[in-house]
């Protein structure tokens, strides 16, 4: 198992570059506090060269950042006698809430298909859908559905040519997380390539978490609901006695 | 002003929550209805997580109806016997009306039934107000001034275990508000509202009790029945937004004081229309919902729960 590793790994693993990617982030957590509306990360860093400059290859940059994997599920709505209802669904295993790619150029002219199936560069293969029911004959049509909405919403993003790589050595994209984030950590990913190949990867993890009154409010209703409950109830009570006493004062 | 919600896990407009807060208040305190039948669907249609939505609500109506209720205990027009009556059995019915909600969940028809419901009793309950308020009007055009005697001998008055109901001048059995205040329950659980649509027809048509004690009674059973809601979604779904609620109900205590002052300025039978016309604008919106194609065939949702 492990000789099979080393021999995949050989054949198969990044060679040994000339040159090499350094990234770094404008910030490696993202705080969500109230005001929270959503979050521009700067992800920036340069290309170390062990030799010349090849003139003739150009290099490109690719930064992707993968939020929490989750379970989810798609539902389809169908006409049964005259009303729309929900009746075929599909289970997808694994669905980041979250992914962005950027890039320097368009995505195929700078990366095989080949490559873009092995660092699963692409919107499409970030999502893990096996065992789609058997009477469901199209559950593409269901990953198709889900991309499609969470690009509506801002959670997919294909953004080509908004990286920047100056004289082969500098890069820089800014990254712009929405205000529906959910928490966890996020994986940005920053790939050199080159000769439609990657020849360098690094990667760096940014933590989402909620802070302050939304993370206390957040811990409280999960750990200890009941105190929870009865504290929303209490805020309402008060809030409507406050009000009527208000008025009642107002008019003499 | 935008700020984030930390249950809903979004971010929404505090003035626009605020706004719509005052305006389903003012509905509350005129009609005597918690508004949920009108704010749960506009909350989902600005992105809130319809789990999150029906729960937070009924947090809501808790305050906006509280607000109300100290409106109308100082005018004395709540009927504190029959509202006791009536949330017996509410409570009764919330519980059961929890236990059907899951197994319908089961089913995994929920989203469906709780529409169909929707449009059924909103369709029904319109149409029927509706058309008595129109008689009721013309009525009083034509003979103003003309008595015309409300209480009428039906097979209520036939029942046992009659209850002197002094605050709506009634004397009748307890077992038509029980049974109203079950129904009502199983209803609230399932459709996450508080019922006051429901509610106030029914005390005026079956129970027969006169329109101004209705608003008040009807929201202090409300009180208690969506209280009772709002724990247990806190305790068993976690989907409570506190923020969310404070906004809504910041907006929906003022709203309902000032809507209780324009409901005793109104006439019984003009405030009846109005809420008629709303409850069918509601049902007219979600029967379009069903009937129409939408948009978008294919929807998300979180898997494991909800």
């Amino acid at each position: 198992m492990i000789r099979a590793l080393i021999i995949f790994l050989t054949v198969f693993g990044p060679p040994a570059a000339a040159q090499e990617v350094v990234a770094a982030l404008s910030q490696n957590r993202v705080s969500i506090t109230a005001s929270f509306d959503g979050s521009e990360i700067l992800v920036f860093g340069a290309v170390k060269h062990d030799k010349p400059v090849d003139e003739t290859m150009p290099l490109d940059v690719i930064v992707t950042i993968t939020g929490p994997k989750q379970p989810i599920i798609v539902r389809r709505k169908e006409r049964v006698a005259g009303i729309w209802i929900n009746t075929d669904a599909v289970d997808v295993d694994e669905a980041p809430s979250f992914y962005s790619i950027s890039t320097t150029r368009p995505l195929a002219e700078i990366l095989s298909d080949l490559e873009i199936l092995r660092y699963k560069i692409s919107i499409n293969r970030t999502i893990r859908s096996v065992g789609a029911p058997q009477d469901i004959m199209d559950p593409g049509n269901f990953t198709d559905a889900l991309i499609r909405i969470r690009t509506k919403n801002g959670l997919y993003q294909l953004r080509e040519n908004t990286a920047f790589l100056a004289e082969d050595t500098l890069f820089r994209t800014n990254v712009a997380l929405p205000s529906n984030l959910v928490e966890g950590s996020y994986t940005a990913n920053i790939y050199l390539t080159r000769d439609r190949k990657v020849i360098s990867t690094s990667q760096s993890v940014i933590n989402v978490q909620k802070v302050g009154l939304e993370r206390w409010i957040y811990s409280l209703a999960h750990e200890r609901p009941l105190i929870y409950g009865i504290l929303s109830l209490a805020i309402a009570i008060a809030a409507g006695w406050t009000a009527s006493a208000v008025f009642r004062y107002l008019r003499g | 002003m935008q700020i984030y919600l930390p249950i809903a896990e979004v971010s929404v407009n505090a003035f626009l929550l605020l706004g719509l807060g005052g305006l389903v208040g003012i509905l509350s305190g005129m009609f005597g209805v918690g508004g949920g039948f009108l704010m749960t669907p506009l909350l989902f249609f600005i992105g809130i997580p319809p789990a999150v939505a029906v729960a937070t609500e009924a947090n809501q109506i808790v305050a906006s109806s509280f607000s109300g209720v100290l409106a109308h205990l100082r005018r004395k027009t709540v009927d504190l016997k029959m509202g006791t009556v009536l949330l017996t059995g509410g409570l009764f019915g919330a519980a059961v009306g929890v236990q059907v909600f899951a197994m319908l969940r089961e089913m995994g028809q929920v989203d469906l039934l709780v529409k169909l419901s929707y449009v059924v009793f909103l369709g029904i309950i319109g149409t029927l107000m509706f058309v008595e308020s129109l008689n009721a009007i013309r009525k009083a055009r034509k003979a103003a001034g003309a008595y015309t005697p409300r209480k009428k001998h039906t097979w209520i008055h036939a029942l046992p275990f009659k209850m002197k109901f002094r605050t709506s001048g009634l004397y009748i059995s307890v077992i038509p508000p029980l049974l109203i205040g079950v129904a009502v329950g199983v209803l609230a659980a399932i459709m996450g509202v508080g019922g006051g649509f429901i509610m106030v027809p029914a005390m005026i048509y079956i129970l027969g009790m006169p329109t101004k004690v209705v608003v008040g009674t009807s929201l202090f059973q409300i009180i208690f029945v969506t209280g009772f809601t709002t724990l247990m979604h806190a305790t068993t779904n976690f989907t409570v937004d506190m923020p969310l609620a404070v906004l809504l109900l910041i907006g929906g205590v003022i709203g309902a004081q000032i809507g209780a002052r324009i409901g005793v300025k109104m006439k019984a039978e003009q405030l009846r229309i109005l809420l008629a016309i709303m409850v069918l604008a509601v049902c007219g919106k979600l029967a379009m919902d069903l009937l129409l194609q939408p948009g978008e065939l294919y929807s998300l949702g979180a898997s494991g729960h909800v």
